[in-house]
């Protein structure tokens, strides 16, 4: 079997048995995005020799820390130090960071091996990772579709094999989508559960760091391998992290599951609301007792969301001015034609319908009704899932009403791809955790993912109904296999 | 037509704390540029600012010093603009929610004694500065993120006088509890100033400016008498004030007009998503409370109460808190009511002259004592003594020796002064004639040319008792 085809936690034993060595795990990365990577376009910045020589002859495998030899990719928007660092958008072209977000340490720290960037949507902003300056990623399961967004690149590595782990970023369900959609696992962790320092953001109260892998043990892993309390973000949570690996394989006899009525709409996918329904089966199956539930304010969470996010990132973006770094076009005429030349050819569309909608939420005037409104509707958010966790151990619902969808099929009508999210979004607002593990496939193929959400800084629940679920059935181990046809 | 002319201030203080107020960065002045910088004060991508509770600290002391209510919940705001200096383009600062509000700073000066109230203070971070060159600019991040603290007053002031006074006060009290440089040519203090005019009598405000680029309290209150005369001239005329705000050009003595352009904001305030808000510990607060110097009002009245002095003399000593602390080390030595009389003459012309500071001043308490000792037991003489003074600064020498070693110990021998006043008399008959035919004030010019013979050492009350014996006698 080929080694990047395998888990962590697999690589982890046949390093630890000296079986293998980490460079022969390189080696087969290299191997793989040398024939796939053409298709996928998973990857912003991947140099395989520098991989190789973080790899090569100084490096001597611990078998105590937690992902010695294990090759990470990251996704493009954690700063790598000396690394290109870019949000794929071009107003970063050239960006190295002179340090390394935290969560980089912590990686460095746990002896696991860099290897590169993913694409993404440009900084972030999308469900399709078509908004990347770097040109669109392709699902691996049918390569004229997106792989989801914006995390789409890691996702697609991930799911193609380019990569064993890799780390996506979660606004509005940027790890869950894209994992629900090339069939892999996703996790977005309660917000302040792992630190934001050296995370470029995008909206700063919902933006989480979290694992993408090929299951639920290797999302265990990785989450405590980057998860605690870190003094440079002081938004992070002094909160003690558990040991989750031996934790989630407990069994769930007795869990209460809710299942919200809310998400199960109109022009939902048919097979995406069936495997839902199968899955809740099988769940009550492994002895969960899963009841019906209502979360009232469903509905207003694309709206709330628009307007928080995009507030937020009107106020992050505005660094990049072509004063310090990144892009900054020659021929301005004054500092004020500086800023507008550095911001119309550096952003993308996206970008700047976002930066828009941000600064006209905040603007004098439509702040109270706009942005002010939104903040007190996120709080009603909040209190229904307050409320339904005083009764249940977790939710579970659809990822994404929709499998992947045609590369250019919503590109040209925002509010249509804007409600690819529809389901991911409560639990940023809320700060909860959230997790999407495969849970079946269309009649085309196409994955389909089971969102299970938990109680803030209960990831340990969420990764042991996942696991339990995933341990009991097959979908994990299906690999797409027309990638090179 | 009169007008009242109504004044509200804004001080910009810059905290001296020893690093930066979201990162650990130093906020020495004066080093290379760019050289006391990291990623959180250069705005880097993905870093994020945490608070330095010293900063936080060092502004509830002002805070209660300024008699306000200070914030039970500690929020911070993003202000959001576009400038070069301003590495993020958005400030950190306080909207809504400032640290505290509702206080007010007692302005005492002569007669005048007055309450002035204070809107609010509240805790943001310093921008970086530029530097023009023909073609380009330059920009020094080594001020980004040093902790600013703006102290806004209500309209409360009545006269550019009463701003300077207000603002004067300010900084005795600043300096007293230790929180700033106070240093307005170094930038550690800056002021804008809003005013406008109202007809006397109305209660209502008129049109305002607000007045920036003043460089000193001096500044301050040259920019506002002419800003008042400009209102009123324009209000003479039937025109009308324009809200605006100007720009003082200290070397023309004038306020122009600011580019509109550039004063045409939305800030677009909201909560910064990145400092989650919290609550203002009781414990800190009384912490704060318990180290809280003695502030220049309660100084004085206690050393009206123990030290007897007078109330203007101990507003004097209280206004400053290095000539306060000076003043009780020598009213524990020696008559505090003789200490001030020389603190106010000749040390603190002397420290007007050479520009030199309290705190500068080589003069000891002991030293200082030592010499008035010696005046009131007639060891030396008064005229002695001011010499001596100035010697004893500059050398740091100690006085009682110097006495000895250069002999200036009062000439208090009858017999040694005698001589020297018939030598006297003798190189004088013309003046001494003229005494003893009744001409009163030749008799100074006798004790002069004695006191000269002397250098000052002899005592003028008896060196007169003995010339008159004299000439009187020789009447007779």
């Amino acid at each position: 079997m080929e080694l990047n085809t395998l888990t962590a936690h697999a690589l982890i034993d046949l390093l630890n048995k000296k079986d293998i060595s980490p460079i022969d795990i390189c080696n087969s990365i290299i191997k793989r995005i040398a024939d796939t990577e053409k298709r996928l376009n998973a990857l912003a910045h991947f140099d395989k020799d520098a991989a190789l020589k973080r790899v090569g002859d100084g490096f001597k495998p611990s078998p105590t820390k937690a992902l010695s030899g294990i090759p990470v990719f990251i996704k493009d928007n954690i700063c790598v130090k000396d690394e290109l660092t870019t949000c794929s958008s071009k107003i970063l072209k050239g960006f190295k960071p002179p340090y390394n977000a935290t969560v980089i340490n912590k990686l460095l720290a746990a002896d696991a091996i860099l290897m590169g960037k993913t694409n993404m949507d440009e900084f972030a902003f999308g469900s399709s990772t078509e908004t990347s300056c770097y040109g669109a990623s392709r699902n691996p399961w049918d390569t004229e579709r997106i792989p989801g967004g914006s995390s789409g690149g890691s996702a697609a590595a991930v799911s193609a094999d380019e990569a064993i782990l890799a780390l996506g970023s979660d606004t509005g369900g940027s790890i869950r989508q894209p994992a629900a959609l090339c069939g892999v696992v996703g996790l977005k962790p309660t917000y302040g559960r792992v630190s934001r320092y050296g995370l470029i953001a995008f909206a700063s109260s919902l933006d989480q760091i979290g694992p993408i892998t090929k299951d639920v043990e290797d999302a265990a892993i990785l989450l405590k391998a980057i998860s605690g309390h870190d003094e440079m973000d002081s938004t992070s949570a002094n909160i003690a992290v558990n040991d989750y690996v031996p934790e989630i394989k407990k069994d769930i006899k007795g869990l209460k599951i809710g299942i919200p009525k809310e998400y199960f709409i109109e022009g939902m996918d048919k097979d995406v609301k069936d495997s839902i329904k199968t899955a809740v089966q099988k769940l009550e199956g492994l002895g969960a007792v899963c009841e019906d539930i209502s979360l009232p304010h469903t509905e207003y969470a694309v709206s709330v969301y628009y307007l928080v996010a995009t507030a937020e990132a009107s106020s992050n973006l505005a660094r990049f001015d072509g004063v310090q770094y990144g892009l900054r076009p020659e021929n301005a005429k004054s500092m004020i034609d500086m800023y507008k030349k550095t911001r119309e050819q550096g952003f993308g569309d996206e970008a700047k319908r976002r930066i828009i909608l941000g600064t006209f939420a905040l603007s004098s005037g439509y702040y109270d009704a706009y942005y002010l409104k939104a903040l007190k509707v996120r709080t009603l958010i909040k209190r229904d899932f307050d409320e339904a966790f005083r009764k249940f151990d977790a939710i579970v619902t659809p990822t994404s009403p929709t499998p992947a969808f045609k590369i250019g099929e919503k590109i040209s009508d925002p509010l249509t791809m804007y409600l690819s999210d529809i389901f991911t979004i409560s639990a940023n607002l809320a700060g909860i955790p959230g997790i999407s593990i495969p849970c079946g496939f269309t009649k085309n193929n196409l994955p389909i993912g089971l969102q299970i959400l938990g109680k803030p800084f209960d990831e340990e629940m969420i990764l042991r109904v996942a696991y339990n679920y995933e341990q009991n059935t097959d979908w994990h181990n299906r690999k797409p296999e027309n990638i090179l046809k | 037509m009169s007008y009242e002319t109504v004044i509200g201030l804004e001080v910009h203080l810059q905290l001296n704390t020893k690093s930066k107020v979201f990162c650990g960065c130093s906020t020495g002045f004066g080093s290379a540029p760019n050289t006391q910088v990291c990623p959180v004060c250069l705005g880097f991508p993905g870093s994020l600012p945490v608070l330095n509770r010293r900063a936080l600290e060092l502004g509830a002391k002002v805070a209660i010093a300024l008699n306000c209510a200070i914030a039970r919940k500690i929020r911070f705001d993003r202000k959001n603009y576009f400038y070069p200096d301003l590495p993020k383009d958005y400030q950190i600062s306080q909207f809504d929610q400032p640290l505290a509000q509702h206080g007010f700073l007692s302005v005492v000066s002569g007669e005048f004694e007055r309450k002035i109230k204070i809107r609010r203070v509240h805790l943001e971070e310093d921008t970086g500065k530029l530097f023009h060159q023909k073609d380009s600019s330059l920009v020094d991040f080594n001020r980004s993120g040093v902790p600013l603290l703006e102290i806004v007053s209500e309209p409360d002031m009545y006269s550019p006088e009463e701003a300077y006074l207000y603002l004067t006060a300010l900084k005795s009290i600043l300096e007293y509890i230790d929180v700033s440089d106070c240093n307005m040519e170094e930038g550690s203090l800056r002021c804008d100033a809003n005013i406008s005019l109202r007809k006397k009598g109305e209660t209502s405000l008129g049109v305002k400016t607000e007045i920036k680029n003043m460089n000193s309290f001096k500044g301050v209150k040259s920019a506002l008498e002419y800003e008042a005369r400009r209102q009123e001239e324009l209000l003479e005329e039937g025109g009308r004030v324009i809200q605006e705000t100007r720009l003082y050009n200290a070397e023309k003595g004038v306020t122009e007009p600011m580019r509109s352009k550039e004063e045409a904001h939305d800030y677009r305030y909201f909560p910064e998503p990145d400092l989650a808000p919290f609550d203002f510990e009781e414990e800190f607060l009384k912490g704060i409370e318990r180290n809280m110097p003695e502030l220049p009002e309660p100084k004085k009245n206690r050393f009206i109460k123990d030290y007897g002095l007078s109330n203007y003399d101990a507003a004097i000593m209280a206004s400053d808190k290095d000539i306060a602390a000076y003043f009780e080390e020598c009213a524990a030595l020696y008559s505090p009511k003789t200490v001030v009389n020389w603190l106010m003459g000749d040390i603190s012309a002397y420290m007007k002259e050479k520009n030199v500071s309290m705190k500068a001043l080589k003069l000891k308490p002991e030293q200082l004592s030592d010499m008035l000792k010696m005046i009131d037991g007639g060891v030396i003489t008064g005229k002695t003594a001011k010499a001596l003074l100035i010697e004893v600064i500059e050398t740091g020498k100690n006085p009682k020796e110097m006495v000895k070693e250069k002999g200036l110990e009062q000439i208090s021998d009858v017999s040694l002064l005698e001589d020297t006043i018939d030598q006297v008399i003798a190189e004088n008959l013309k003046s001494a004639e003229d005494f003893k035919n009744g001409k009163e004030n030749a008799i100074m010019f006798l004790v002069g040319k004695v006191m000269q013979k002397t250098k000052g050492r002899a005592n003028p009350g008896k060196i007169n008792g003995i010339l008159r014996e004299r000439l009187k006698g020789a009447a007779k």
